[in-house]
């Protein structure tokens, strides 16, 4: 019974939508489903916040390790929350946007979610320069290739590479580096990305039909 | 309050760069508010976005929509141990429309579109123009193809690489190595410029120092 109806709700849904297709006056149906499916999303929310507090919140009664930083964790999300829900200094009152100009929501996300993300990305770029530096040392010809094709794309997007082969004359302008990057993304980069495309559309095929079969059983967990 | 902001900001900029030293109490302190208002962030867009914008406001005109706030609400039963497993049926409602919607999809986009796109006249540039390609026309063409079939036999790992499907399957990793390398590229190029846009604000919206 636990393990039944799940199945059965897989099998329905994910064939009556793929009957759709052929179907039109059930084509409506994804759209349908689309809205549900962000309905759900916002419960699922709802349960993540409440993990998050719940983690937090034992961190701090069990006075684990840097539980200081729960405490900095739960307010963040509080005030954020309280803020957005009861839109706090909105101009426009509850019937404005959430995130209109003025409001606590925004200037928080513009003043603390905006440079922490933006940051935290930004933050990569040496780890990726840490990498490229490993993956650089073109140790076989696989590793060279990729260390000439990312090479080539990096320069071909700067001034600098259009200033390294500016003199190359016309007749054979493919040689500029501009020009070669656009050749690199255009061939080359195309038909591999085609092949992992292909390969990525036939492991998504595969996988959905054993779910809907229900084959695949894993998403349901165990048998409690 | 602008100028409290402004500081704000830069402080937490600061704390999360931080962490090119060393993990250290600032960047923990930045990385807490980040988690907390994050989270925050998203459940209140969603809750307004979809929970009043797509259900309370459309209820009236679409009384099956309180079939996906039901489902959505059998999702928090979670929460109660002895009844729990019923927030199996929502998440079977979104793993069934998902392969559902998949399988169309990623045939359509992934697979037919693609192979079509691939399968083109070489030297020509239309089915009924005659032989009127360039040479870079058709020596790019060609790439695209070989390309394509030697990436896909790398995939197929049905069968030993060996001989000269081996052969094709390394032409193949070639390529492969090559998208990876363009995708690298841009990866680090974006990156790199999410950096500048952090450190254009430390030196000019926070210091001044450039105009």
């Amino acid at each position: 019974m636990r393990q039944q109806i799940p199945l059965l709700i897989t099998f329905i849904v994910g064939t009556l939508l793929i009957v759709s297709v052929f179907i039109p006056p059930f084509g409506d149906l994804e759209t349908t489903f689309n809205i549900w499916f962000d309905i759900i999303a916002v419960f699922a929310f709802f349960l993540g916040g409440g993990n998050l507090l719940r983690v937090h919140i034992n961190k701090l009664r069990k006075r684990k390790r840097d539980w200081g930083f729960s405490i900095v964790t739960i307010l963040g999300f509080s005030v954020m929350l309280i803020a957005g829900l009861f839109k706090i200094g909105n101009p426009g009152d509850i019937a404005s946007a959430v995130d209109a100009p003025g409001s606590l929501f925004y200037d928080i996300f513009n003043s603390v979610q905006y440079p922490l993300s933006a940051t935290m990305y930004s933050l990569l770029a040496f780890f990726v320069a840490s990498a490229s530096y490993r993956a650089f040392r073109a140790k076989n010809r696989e590793a060279t290739l990729l260390l000439i094709a990312a090479f080539i794309i990096l320069l071909g997007r700067t001034p600098f590479g259009v200033m390294l082969t500016g003199w190359i004359p016309d007749s054979t302008s493919l040689l500029q580096i501009p020009n070669l990057a656009i050749w690199i993304m255009n061939s080359p980069n195309l038909a591999g990305q085609r092949a992992i495309m292909i390969g990525i559309g036939l492991g998504v095929i595969s996988m959905s039909l054993r779910l809907i079969l229900g084959i695949e059983r894993s998403y349901l967990g165990g048998d409690k | 309050m602008e100028h409290f902001a402004l500081w704000l900001s830069a402080f937490l900029t600061l704390g999360i760069l931080s962490f090119l030293y060393k993990d250290n109490p600032w960047y923990k302190l930045s990385e807490a508010i980040f988690v907390g208002i994050s989270a925050g962030f998203w459940v209140v867009t969603l809750f307004w976005d979809n929970l009043v914008g797509k259900f309370w406001d459309g209820w009236q005109d679409e009384p099956m929509l309180f079939v996906g706030a039901a489902l959505g609400f059998l999702m928090l039963l979670r929460l109660v141990p002895k009844i729990g497993w019923i927030s199996r049926w929502p998440l079977a409602f979104i793993v069934g429309a998902t392969s559902g919607l998949w399988l169309m999809n990623y045939l359509a986009s992934n697979i037919m579109v693609q192979v079509m796109a691939t399968i083109q006249p070489l030297f020509s540039t239309g089915y009924a123009s005659g032989f009127d390609a360039g040479w870079g026309a058709i020596i790019s063409s060609l790439v695209i193809v070989v390309g394509t079939f030697t990436g896909l036999v790398y995939f197929f790992f049905s069968k030993e690489h060996k001989g000269a499907f081996g052969g094709a399957a390394r032409v193949g990793i070639f390529f492969i190595m090559i998208t990876f390398g363009a995708s690298f590229g841009y990866t680090v190029m974006s990156r790199m410029s999410l950096l500048i846009g952090r450190m254009d604000f430390l030196l000019g919206d926070w210091l001044g120092m450039i105009g």
